[in-house]
């Protein structure tokens, strides 16, 4: 017998009670009724405790505050779907100079993105409450490895994006597609249980919220 | 159930580190003699209990969320043959490949085959309970293959050459010092005047596993979560080790124990905000990455799943203990729990430490195993745990139910009635009649002769002796209660000294 088959059957034998799946209560909340505001105020509340840097700008912004965050990089990283808008302030970027894009048809080897100081990127969904900013691999966001290696991660998040408790998030989100939830930098706890930013993910983040 | 050619009889029980080599007891007394144990570990699991506390008032919804997690649980457990047969379906039509193994070394077998199959020889590693259960990384050393474990505290275990002794925190043992000291001795290339700063020390091991990650061809995981009705696996972690070893390498094998399963993606969003808060005390960890089979162009284009059996249908097949399968974790048992926190991980034996390792681990070996036959009974029944679990197992209950289980086991086998039974008969003989009992009370003062001048009783004979092992017993009190009450109420013209009985046998 196969262990497929064999640990099928063990299973349906431990079940010979013919145990019944009980109704499932949802008295959990749906969302948080809070209006965009209320929102942006608490994201940028919870991503400054995670020790994030944040700032909300009108989107016509957006591309002059990248170029002043990459001000000190020497090399960057975008998505090739990235908002042209985005880039509008860095003239370099389809150049040999700082920027490189990446693109499912010529992605940027490890090493070459192990060179790179920052990657900029977009961002499908964000959790006001939790301070979680979620990406699912669509082109403005890229394939992970990107928002992984270089160690300064720029995130703009859109204003109409913002959503308050996680059940708002994942309706809008495909389960299937290669998602990776961000709640600040990386950190750990594992030294007496006391949180430390800046382990093996992107030590800086910085969020830009864009009305 | 009667036994047939090729079917082994149930229920089958779990092989791999779910023994203690010794009894509780035993490992209990050890290691509370170590006191800088105990103050680390009392100073982190009490800086824990207190953010868990503070961001769970933030949710005015928690106990809903709690009862929705229970009930998700409970039909996972009881639909899990269909549930895991949809899971395989959608997985495997992604592109990913599903192994089953029966038991801990058939999962290192399968695991060790698909490395060689790379031809490589070193695999970073991510935190996972599953393969700590299995021995994995020790059977892969026996194979000549080298596992990086790249969790900061499980590096720190694995330099040290120790064993984990919290599900989270495996190092939760060690404070900063100590910590330091592993790096400096272990890690060649780390800056002799290194400090104790958390934050330098995980500098320390950026720099230390970085080139690992860059490099590493095959990673090996586990699961938090796996959802039936898409074929997604989820891990949920905080260093971005995680995010490394499951985008960066070629292949990427995972195994995960049978009950991981959720029916759906909407289930999601009821533990993704159960367990964060109830394992460090955050809102949220700072990263959870999820895939679904092989995506073209991001991440592992190679994907195995092995599905690990090794004692989990065991534990189901118990009706009153196979709630705790529904266990995500998260590892608040045990940093409430007032018995861990002074004994510490290590006296659990098991991989699977504190409350939910004293139900967990004689569910899956079998309460007849040796040595974790002790484990129900490593617990003051307080019920910390079961308030604090975000699945609302009733641990409490499972203890005493798995400590009934027990008894029975030993009465099977026993043949010569033990001191205990001489014990409880001669109770029963007492207790069932209150003259009986007034009479041996008077016999009290006499056992103060035995105390000695520190009127304390420090060594009881024969089984007795269990008892005063840790604790002195006070003197008996010169006179008995009944003594006592008769005297101070003492009605006029009665008297207070028990009457004669009818019953001729309490006649001397
Ligand atoms: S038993 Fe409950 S509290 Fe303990 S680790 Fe499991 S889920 Fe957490």
């Amino acid at each position: 017998m196969s262990a497929r088959e064999e640990i099928l059957g063990r299973i349906r034998a431990a079940l010979k009670d013919n145990p019944e799946a009980p109704q499932i209560p949802r008295g959990y909340r749906k969302s948080s009724g809070l209006d965009e505001e209320a929102l942006i105020e608490l994201l940028v509340d919870r991503l400054i405790d995670y020790k994030a840097q944040v700032c909300v700008v009108e989107a016509a912004q957006v591309s002059a505050r990248i170029a002043e965050l990459l001000a000190s990089a020497h090399s960057y990283v975008v998505p090739t779907g990235l908002d042209g808008g985005w880039l509008a302030k860095l003239d370099d970027v389809r150049g040999a100079g700082r920027g490189r894009f990446d693109s499912d048809s010529a992605p940027l080897t490890v090493a070459e993105l192990d060179g790179i100081d920052a990657v900029v990127t977009g961002s499908a969904v964000a959790v006001a409450v939790t301070g979680t900013i979620i990406l699912d691999g669509s082109p403005n966001q890229g394939r992970r490895a990107i928002s992984l290696v270089p160690d300064h991660h720029i995130c703009v998040v859109k204003a109409t994006d913002i959503v308050g408790i996680l059940p708002e998030a994942l309706r809008r989100i495909d389960g299937t597609r290669p998602l990776t939830m961000i709640s600040g930098p990386s950190a750990t706890s594992d030294i007496e249980l006391e949180r430390v930013e800046g382990v093996h993910g992107p030590r800086r983040l910085d969020v830009i919220i864009a009305r | 159930m009667s036994t047939f050619l090729g079917m082994p009889s149930l229920p089958v029980y779990g092989t791999g580190n779910l023994h203690a080599s010794e009894s509780f007891p035993k490992a209990a007394h050890r290691e509370l003699g170590n006191a800088q144990l105990r103050v680390n570990l009392g100073h982190a699991t009490h800086t824990i209990r207190d953010k868990r506390i503070q961001v769970i008032s933030e949710l005015p919804d928690w106990e809903h969320l709690r009862d929705t997690g229970s009930a998700i649980k409970e039909a996972v457990m009881a639909r899990l043959p269909e549930l895991l047969e949809q899971f395989e379906e959608n997985f495997t039509s992604r592109g990913g490949v599903i192994h089953w193994a029966r038991d801990a070394g058939e999962a290192n077998a399968i695991v060790a085959g698909l490395i060689r199959e790379t031809g490589e020889t070193e695999v970073v590693k991510i935190k996972s309970m599953a393969t700590q259960e299995i021995g994995l990384n020790e059977y892969l050393e026996g194979q000549g293959i080298s596992a990086f474990e790249t969790d900061l505290a499980e590096l720190i275990v694995q330099l040290d050459h120790d064993k984990p002794s919290h599900i989270l925190v495996p190092a939760i043992h060690k404070n900063r010092t100590e910590i330091r000291d592993i790096f400096l001795r272990e890690m060649p290339s780390v800056d002799p005047k290194l400090t104790d700063d958390p934050a330098v020390l995980a500098a320390a091991a950026r720099a230390h596993l970085r080139r690992k990650f860059l490099t590493a061809r095959v990673a090996v995981s586990g699961a938090n979560f796996a959802l039936a009705d898409s074929g997604t696996l989820a891990v949920v972690e905080s260093e971005g080790n995680g995010r490394m070893c499951l985008t960066l390498p070629e292949t990427l094998i995972t195994v995960m124990g049978v009950e991981k399963l959720l029916p759906t993606w909407q289930d999601l969003e009821v533990f993704m905000q159960l367990l964060p808060p109830s394992s460090t005390g955050e809102r949220m960890n700072p990263y959870t990455s999820l895939w679904t089979g092989v995506t073209e162009g991001d991440g592992p284009q190679t994907v195995h799943l092995v599905l690990l059996d090794n004692g989990r249908s065991a534990a189901l097949a118990d009706e009153m203990g196979r709630s705790a399968l529904h266990c995500i974790r998260c590892s608040a048992c045990m940093n409430v729990c007032p018995v861990y926190e002074r004994t510490g991980g290590h006296a659990y034996g098991s991989t699977y430490p504190g409350p939910i390792g004293a139900i967990l681990s004689p569910l899956m070996t079998g309460i007849q195993a040796e040595e974790n036959n002790s484990l129900p009974y490593a617990s003051s029944l307080c019920g910390a745990c079961y308030d604090a679990c975000p699945v609302k197992i009733n641990i409490p209950d499972i203890l005493v139910h798995l400590r009934s289980l027990d008894v029975d086991s030993k009465r099977g086998k026993k043949k010569i009635p033990t001191q205990m039974d001489a014990g409880m008969k001669a109770a029963s003989w007492a207790l069932s009649s209150g003259k009986r009992l007034g009479l041996l009370e008077k016999g009290l003062p006499l056992g103060r002769l035995a105390t000695g001048p520190a009127k304390k009783i420090t060594k009881l004979p024969g089984i007795a002796a269990g008892w005063t092992q840790s604790r002195d017993i006070p003197a008996p009190p010169p006179q008995s209660f009944r003594t006592w009450w008769a005297k101070e109420h003492r009605r006029p013209k009665i008297d207070a000294a028990p009457a004669p009985s009818p019953e001729k046998e309490d006649q001397r």
